[in-house]
């Protein structure tokens, strides 16, 4: 099971509450669980990466385990903590703008 | 009972203002998407109760949302807007080649038959249409490909397609605006596109007479005489008699013919609306006064309308989509500011009233006459 952490606009965008848990199928990376989300949750499409080019959207980041992953490859492994459930994936909209 | 439901897009969310006929009175709904922009909402002309809604953000990009009970509640549709095949170049504001690339939409008109079919104004400027209320989105790649598409440069906001003017007795007829490409009608149901430019001047581009370039702010039309347009470019307004193949100017008496919104009276083919903007540099009224000008005759003759109005100390912006009018008798005239009120005249502009004021800027503004 894998734990993500949206930012709130997306939480209500999507109609969740609190973190939101995905089961991933294969290796654990940046794409693996942002397909799974997408999949669960298809109105996130495009808030997160985008569309055409599927890379990260300019103001947003990936971190875990006090990393930021966000320019790692999208088909890195992720921590293993993040695989085994034990930490979040937090995506985190930047400081930026008003 | 008739009444008014005015659809408020801000910076900050999305609001809906009611009233009965009178007028007098306004409950306010929202924020809706607080936190979002809200470019654009506007209803079915022939489904009231159905609104679609441009939601976006720098942050997570574009949605579209709809609902079916007059804005009570509202469900995303699809957000995917992809260019038709190679998208190509335009010109960046160095004059290099730059990538078309989708940003937001500016513009949601929706079809005045069928409340499943709207058409959605983009930038980088693009025209899309969903025939399955929201769920898809297709672009009419004849307008960026017509020719001069290569050759279109960003206004300072962006090149946004921001006026969609659907022909009511012609079907297969479109106007369209981009700034700063400028006008463009297709007579074929939007396959082919030709720019409608012939008549306007522009001096901050090097050929002032190019056919395209220009900064057009906005077009209006009356629905009973759909070849009279009339526009409010960066500089001047202007008029065409002709379905856009040549204008004429008709600032005449107007203290500054920048600005960017135009309007006309529901009922009045040659009552027009505009609020005179100081300059491209000084994006506010002329000496703190704000004041709408209406003419009477299709230009050229013009006439300050202040009462209500605050003449001190104002300097607040009125954008392109933000002035619409309703259908009652009287006709009603609405416009917002980017101070965050929303004014509005029940007596086509003699006497003005803030309705609600310190929303986010406003970014738009549409009028919807309930029966």
């Amino acid at each position: 099971m894998i734990r993500v952490v949206l930012p709130t606009h997306l939480r209500i965008h999507a109609k969740v509450n609190g973190e939101v848990t995905l089961t991933v199928h294969g290796a654990v990376t940046q794409r693996s669980v942002l397909n799974a989300l997408e999949q669960q949750y298809p109105v996130l499409r495009g808030t997160i990466r985008d569309h055409t080019t599927q890379k990260r959207r300019a103001f947003l980041r990936f971190f875990a385990c006090q990393q930021d992953l966000s320019h790692q490859s999208p088909d890195a492994p992720l921590p293993e903590p993040v695989a085994s459930g034990a930490q979040p994936f937090l995506i985190v909209g930047a400081i930026a703008g008003g | 009972m008739a009444g008014v439901r005015i659809l408020v897009g801000t910076r900050k969310g999305a609001f809906v203002l009611t009233s009965d006929e009178g007028r007098k009175k306004w409950d306010v709904s929202g924020p809706h998407f607080a936190g979002w922009e809200i470019y654009h909402l506007k209803a079915s002309p022939v489904d009231p109760d159905r609104i679609y809604a441009s939601q976006s953000s720098g942050w997570f990009g574009q949605q579209i949302q709809r609902s079916d009970d007059g804005g009570k509640t509202w469900e995303p549709v699809d957000n995917t807007f992809v260019y038709d095949g190679v998208p190509g170049t335009h010109q960046w504001y160095d004059g290099t080649p730059h990538p078309w690339q989708f940003k937001r939409v500016w513009h949601l008109e929706p079809s005045l038959t069928d409340p499943d079919t709207v058409y959605a104004g983009v930038e980088d400027a693009a025209l899309f249409r969903t025939t399955d209320g929201g769920r898809s989105w297709t672009e009419f790649s004849g307008l960026r490909g017509h020719g001069s598409g290569a050759h279109w440069m960003p206004g300072a906001g962006g090149m946004c397609l921001h006026t969609i003017l659907l022909d009511p007795v012609d079907p297969k007829r479109i106007f369209i605006a981009i700034s700063a490409a400028g006008a463009f009608r297709t007579d074929d149901g939007g396959e082919a596109w030709k720019p409608i430019n012939r008549g306007l001047k522009s001096e901050h581009i090097p050929d002032p007479h190019a056919e395209v370039g220009h900064c057009v702010h906005r077009l209006a039309l009356h629905p009973a005489r759909p070849n009279v347009l009339f526009m409010q470019k960066h500089w001047d307004v202007m008029r065409s008699d002709d379905a856009g193949n040549s204008w004429h100017e008709v600032s005449g008496n107007l203290p500054t013919d920048f600005g960017f919104v135009i309007d006309v009276h529901a009922h009045e083919p040659e009552t027009i609306y505009v609020v005179p903007i100081k300059s491209d540099s000084e994006h506010f009224p002329a000496d703190g006064q704000l004041r709408v000008w209406r003419s009477r005759t299709g230009g050229n003759d013009w006439e300050a309308l202040s009462s209500g109005l605050p003449q001190a100390n104002c300097y607040v912006n009125v954008l392109r989509d933000a002035m619409s009018v309703d259908r009652l008798e009287s006709c009603g005239v609405y416009f917002g500011t980017t101070g965050g009120q929303v004014y509005a005249s029940a007596d086509a502009g003699d006497n003005w009233t803030a309705i609600v004021r310190d929303l986010p800027a406003v970014l738009s503004v549409e009028a919807q006459t309930l029966e």
